[in-house]
């Protein structure tokens, strides 16, 4: 077995071809992770024991002759924003450094009875705010693709761990880009379902009418078979949709001929000239599978920044009130009165991105300006979606950047948050219309940096999504 | 100026954030720029749109619904286990009233 290149086919194949067991597979695969976690800190903690009793349920189940699952002993790792029982789940903060939940998301059981081997849990900006995995409490990630470079983030960590091939696949969360830009900059697939398609029941919330859990992946076809796993209504998330599931692995045909994609020329903009070269042969890839590619307008994108950190940050002021010293481990340890434990509480334990968030959310959300901000903010959302619902009259797929450019260095942008957050543009618009979006490696840079091309389909379209980076991925992207 | 000292310090404590005065001037100065670029969507005319508080799609309108059936709670020891100071079954806090 070759871990940093190995899929769920291989694993597959191995196990069943009693070339290595999924115990052997766990094993090695948490040896590995725990080498290379020195020079990229992509792991916050490993879960060994919970990866060998999975491990060992899948052999029982292969030995006994019954179908050990779609993901039969594939180590995964796992955004630290999502809830595992009984193993530590920080969020990537010191407000929740020695918090052990009580029970297991409802993707993570999913995963599980699918046969997943969970290996362990992944850095990530903390309470997943952020894009480049700078403003975890535990430090940053770097990406494995040039040590000296952000991977990314919020999801950095799992994107990490996949690029390095520590593990097969990961689950990341997005909520305005989080999942697709450090699947670009690491160089991996990254995938943001449906709003709904996945139950967040465990996922740690930050701006509800915008969270979502979705896998990281070498390939297409892993991604979409992990999506597959996950996916479906799920009673204790009342979001969740109840559209069904389709088998995505067969739409990787190749098919591809005659599919209608535009080009939103609002995305072409602010690109480094090599991003922009990338993206261009990216589109002509696309031709020459016989897509028809056409320029078009998507004419609010412009306001999606603004409307994003109005309408995210409102809704964390409010999930973030429940970290007040009371429930969840960390209370200041000097504060007589009640009032000031709160105060004192979340000013020693929040980071500065999310007392900033905190700040903004609260301020928009305060007497008098609710209508200003928030319900302005909410309305400019329904263009953005608008624009989306206009394209996919005449389109089936919107192809564009991830984001503007390759991953940056290490505290290059970290002191300038409003730069940091105008980078999130194209991603951010998906996000706010609720479509499947992905991003599906392009190319590379002269110096060596990968370059995501991301896909955007209609509500509950995954299939065509897939199906178009799948051919894209075969086709070799523009590299 | 979109904000003043003293509305950063009106904010914090409407979030129930203590900060330092630091991070009132830190805060102050970042909130002042976002705030600038967030009047952008001053020149986006709104008139008759309606408001998008979430992601709408075609859906029965039971689809949110759940059958109604007793499931087993999480349970007092395990909802407790990771309070900074549990007592008697309950979350204990800073006396509150003075007797």
């Amino acid at each position: 077995m070759h871990l940093p290149s190995l899929t769920i086919e291989q694993v597959r194949a191995g196990l069943l071809g009693r070339e290595f067991s999924a115990v052997e597979l766990a094993t090695e695969a948490l040896r590995f992770a725990e080498a290379e976690n020195d020079a990229t800190n992509a792991y916050l903690r490993f879960s060994p024991e919970r990866a060998l009793a999975s491990a060992r349920k899948v052999d029982e189940k292969i030995a006994g002759g019954a179908d050990p699952g779609a993901l039969a002993g594939v180590p995964v790792a796992v955004k630290d924003v999502i809830l595992t029982e009984g193993v530590t789940t920080t969020c990537g903060s010191k407000l929740l450094e020695h918090y052990v939940p009580p029970y297991d998301a409802t993707a993570i059981v999913r995963l599980e009875q699918a046969g997943g081997v969970i290996i362990g849990k992944t850095n990530c900006d903390e309470f997943a705010m952020g894009s480049s995995n700078e403003n975890s409490a535990y430090g940053p990630v770097r990406n494995p693709v040039a040590l000296d470079r952000v991977p990314g983030g919020s999801s950095g960590g799992s994107a990490a761990a996949v690029a390095q091939g520590t593990a097969v696949v990961a689950l990341g969360s997005d909520t305005g880009g989080s999942v697709r830009q450090p699947a670009s900059f690491c160089g991996v697939v990254g995938v943001t379902p449906t709003y709904g398609r996945v139950s967040r029941y465990g996922l740690t919330a930050f701006a509800s009418s915008l969270d979502h859990i979705g896998p990281l992946a070498k390939t297409v076809r892993d991604a979409a078979v992990l999506l597959r796993a996950i996916a479906g209504r799920d009673p204790a998330d009342s979001t969740s949709a109840g559209a069904p599931v389709p088998d995505y692995t067969a739409a990787l045909d190749g098919r591809v001929r005659g599919l209608k994609l535009g080009l939103p020329r609002e995305y072409l903009n602010d690109l480094t000239s090599e991003t922009g070269d990338l993206i261009a042969r990216g589109v002509e890839v696309l031709k020459k599978l016989g897509c028809e590619v056409r320029e078009m307008s998507l004419p609010s994108t412009e306001y999606a920044i603004a409307s994003y950190y109005i309408i995210a940050t409102a809704e964390a002021s409010s999930n973030l009130a429940r970290y007040d010293g009371v429930r969840y481990t960390f209370r200041s340890s000097h504060s007589d009165t009640l009032s000031d434990m709160y105060r004192n509480t979340r000013g020693e334990g929040f980071g500065p991105e999310c007392k900033r968030r905190i700040m903004l959310g609260t301020y928009v959300l305060s007497a008098g300006y609710y209508d200003a901000y928030y319900l302005k903010a909410q309305k400019v959302r329904a263009l953005i979606a608008r624009d989306f619902a206009h394209a996919f009259q005449q389109v089936d797929a919107v192809v564009a950047p991830v984001s503007p450019f390759p991953a940056f260095r290490l505290g290059e942008k970290v002191n300038d948050p409003l730069a940091m957050y105008l980078s999130d543009i194209y991603t951010i618009t998906g996000s706010l219309a609720g479509i499947p979006c992905m991003s599906v490696p392009c190319g590379k840079t002269a110096e060596g940096l990968p370059v995501g091309m991301q896909i955007l389909t209609r509500h509950f379209d995954e299939t065509t999504m897939f199906r178009l980076a799948d051919a894209f991925e075969k086709a070799g992207g523009a590299s | 100026m979109k904000i003043t000292e003293k509305e950063v310090r009106y904010v914090a404590e409407l979030a129930n954030l203590n900060l330092t005065d630091a991070e009132v001037q830190k805060f102050g100065h970042d909130l002042d720029q976002i705030l600038e670029h967030i009047d952008k969507l001053n020149q986006v005319d709104t008139s008759g749109v309606e408001p998008m508080a979430q992601v709408l799609y075609d859906a029965e309108e039971t689809a949110t619904l759940r059958a109604d059936l007793p499931v087993p709670p999480l349970g007092n020891a395990a909802a407790l286990a990771n309070a900074p100071q549990p007592g008697a079954g309950y979350f204990k806090v800073p006396k509150v009233i003075e007797r």
